[in-house]
């Protein structure tokens, strides 16, 4: 599915990646845990392409294509996709019409038919109660006004309707009440189907109590320091990072 | 001593035009007291406050106009454009009216030329004097010309606790004809104690219109405890040269709902002026400006509150690209005695390239102690994250832009009262931003 190579990555000419290596097989969960400033998020935005992060060397391959030849959105249509952790607000431009662009961009690029709207709106009714989310927050504006967790069930909404095939959850947990966390790892756990896979990033064992990972890695200082089951994710909320501090230099 | 005006070429000319048209008697007085007043005016340049950002070199490109002939008539493609909306419509072709393409006129409806005697004491009253109801320093010279170019317009009365039944819709279209020439537009809106009207007011060309130069006056009484909603678009061909005004005077817990639409052209120029002239009025104004290629809008809204207890609520937010000039001037003055005024002004802009540009100047003056006012104006950018948001799910660069650009306006666009006319609006100006229109 996905092959990181020696990446190197800055951000405003500061390094925060330095030369992290990392593949996903198909179907596999994997876990980032690692301190705060590690790259964790810097990881998801440089795999979606965000402005402002630079690549400097390194290789990523994405279903063997090369990820750094492709657009933003190209990247979404081949089947990446990001929750955020702080999913954007966006006044005016309604939720339905939103996902209906997101979706109809996806679709015509898998070469299949844009759904009729009536069709659009049956899924996206069906999808938000999977979620938890009321469909009355189809009618408003993107991520306007919505709670912490309103946001993180909005993003799992658009992962379901997207049907992506590599899911990057970046702190998908912060911020959330324990009913929230069970509503997101049940969407998650739903669209487990042995051939889609995800990186769950996240600061506590708590997510991955409900999303059982199968690879849990440490990311920390811009590279993973430690790889194992999921087991270390254990280990990491008993001991803390600061028992892996020599493995960083 | 003070220095003697001299006219402009423009000035000259448009008091030739006005000799050279005709008006029933009973609006001879009128006719008259703008001529005069009209060519005392200095005519405005750079350092003239009002005009500061916007040149009239545009109009006065029409030192040479005539007026347009009066025999042009609407075609059936360009009736077939207009929105079907359950309304009473009246439809004026380059300034002249056009009865075959107009609806029949409802009871308080009427012609000024058509005026009969009651009619002639309501303009007696109210023509002309709504609009001089400014600081003198103010007065808008262009209100002065519609007095003096002043041949006929639209009388609409409504008496007390009466209710306008559909929605007047006055559409007024600029076709190929008027090139070179001068349209004058009149209305004049009188609601009676506990009346209610709705006005939609529609400014547009034809595809083939070319430069012309229409000048538009609304004036609205708003009686105690009456209600209007009005409307006014501004959507003409970019060729053309739009200064209006719309005054408004609200008397005691009158409430008035104003939205205005105007995509740039060679020149628009909108003033509002709105008087709180009685307690406890209630005010929203909400507006949207858009600007491409090298076009210029200008709104300058004044509102002034006299007397106590009233509240203004006024939301005008602007997209300008290319080469294009948007202004915005939003005056709030609270008079001393307009204890307790709420008055609330918020002019966002965006825009969307390097060589745009947008002036903005929200100004509050208060000699009340006891309000509550707030103002604010922000000129930004596309929100880069939300961007990068939409790209992220699989969304076109392009189309990501539009959908922010459209949900910017769309946020004032759902505020406006008549369904009919938002969904057009909001269909044209998705058009608009994926290039269509």
């Amino acid at each position: 599915m996905l092959q990181i190579k020696e990446l190197v990555a800055e951000i405003d000419g500061k390094q925060i990646l330095n030369g992290l290596n990392l593949t996903i097989g198909d179907g596999e969960v994997h876990a980032i845990m690692g301190p705060n400033g590690a790259g964790k998020s810097t990881l998801g935005n440089v795999l979606t392409g965000r402005d402002g992060y630079e690549v400097k060397s390194g290789e990523v391959l994405f279903n063997g294509k090369n990820l750094f030849d492709l657009e933003i959105e190209e990247r979404a249509r081949e089947g990446m996709f990001l929750a955020f952790q702080y999913p954007v607000e966006i006044p005016g431009v309604s939720n339905m019409e939103f996902l209906k662009a997101s979706l109809d961009a996806r679709r015509k690029h898998q070469g299949l038919e844009e759904l009729s709207s009536f069709d659009f709106m049956k899924l996206a009714r069906e999808t938000s109660a999977k979620v938890s989310l009321d469909a009355a927050f189809l009618k408003r504006g993107v991520n306007e006004g919505f709670s912490g967790g309103e946001k993180k069930r909005n993003e799992i909404l658009q992962m379901m309707l997207l049907e992506p095939q590599l899911c990057i959850l970046d702190e998908t947990d912060s911020g959330l009440d324990i009913d929230a966390l069970q509503v997101v790892a049940n969407g998650v756990n739903a669209m487990r189907d042995g051939k889609r896979s995800f990186i769950v990033v996240t600061h506590y064992q708590r997510l991955l109590d409900y999303i059982v990972p199968d690879h849990v890695h440490v990311l920390a200082g811009g590279k993973i320091v430690k790889s194992g089951d999921k087991e270390l994710a254990k280990e990491l909320e008993a001991k803390g990072y600061g028992w892996l501090e020599g493995e960083v230099a | 001593m003070t220095q003697p005006v001299q006219p402009s070429d423009f000035q000259k000319r448009a008091l030739s035009l006005a000799q050279q048209s005709s008006a029933p008697a009973f609006l001879q007085t009128v006719r008259q007291q703008g001529l005069d007043e009209f060519g005392q005016i200095q005519w405005p340049g750079r350092k003239t406050e009002m005009w500061k950002y916007t040149t009239l070199r545009p109009v006065e490109a029409f030192a040479n106009a005539g007026w347009p002939a009066d025999d042009v008539a609407a075609d059936g493609e360009q009736l077939a454009s207009l929105p079907e909306l359950d309304a009473t419509r009246l439809v004026f072709v380059d300034g002249i009216f056009d009865g075959a393409a107009s609806d029949e006129l409802p009871d308080g409806v009427r012609l000024f030329s058509q005026a009969d005697e009651s009619a002639r004491l309501l303009l007696d009253r109210y023509l002309g004097k709504i609009a001089k109801d400014v600081d003198p320093a103010r007065r808008n010279l262009f209100a002065a010309l519609n007095d003096a170019w002043l041949t006929d317009g639209v009388l609409v009365y409504v008496p007390k606790n009466a209710t306008l039944e559909k929605p007047l819709y006055v559409v007024h279209l600029s076709t190929a004809q008027a090139a070179d020439r001068v349209a004058n537009q009149r209305l004049l809106v009188v609601l009676e104690q506990g009346a209610s009207a709705e006005l939609i007011e529609h400014y547009l060309s034809t595809k083939d219109a070319k430069a012309s130069f229409v000048n538009t006056l609304t004036e609205i009484h708003v009686g105690d405890n009456a209600r209007l909603s009005h409307t006014r678009l501004n959507l003409e061909h970019e060729a053309s040269s739009h200064v209006g005004a719309v005054h408004i005077n609200l008397q005691r817990s009158a409430v008035a709902n104003g939205f205005t639409l105007a995509e740039g052209g060679e020149l628009k120029r909108l003033d509002y002026q709105i008087n709180h002239c009685g307690e406890g009025a209630e005010l929203t104004l909400n507006g949207l400006y858009l600007g491409r290629n090298e076009q210029h809008v200008d709104y300058h809204t004044t509102i002034e509150h006299r007397v106590p207890n009233c509240t203004s609520q006024e939301v005008f937010r602007g997209i300008v690209g290319d080469k294009a000039k948007a202004v915005f001037n939003g005056r709030i003055h609270i008079h001393e005695d307009a204890q307790k005024t709420l008055a609330e002004l918020n002019n966002r802009n965006l825009l969307t390239s390097n060589t745009a540009e947008v002036d903005t100047k929200p100004e509050l003056e208060i000699y009340a102690d006891d309000v509550r006012c707030a103002h604010g104006a922000t000129i930004s950018q596309l929100d880069e994250t939300a961007l990068y948001y939409l790209q992220s799910r699989g969304i076109e660069p392009l189309q990501a832009r539009m959908m922010l650009s459209y949900g910017f306006v769309n946020e004032v666009l759902e505020t406006l009262p008549h369904e009919g006319i938002r969904t057009v609006l909001q269909q044209r100006l998705r058009q608009r931003f994926v290039g269509e229109v």
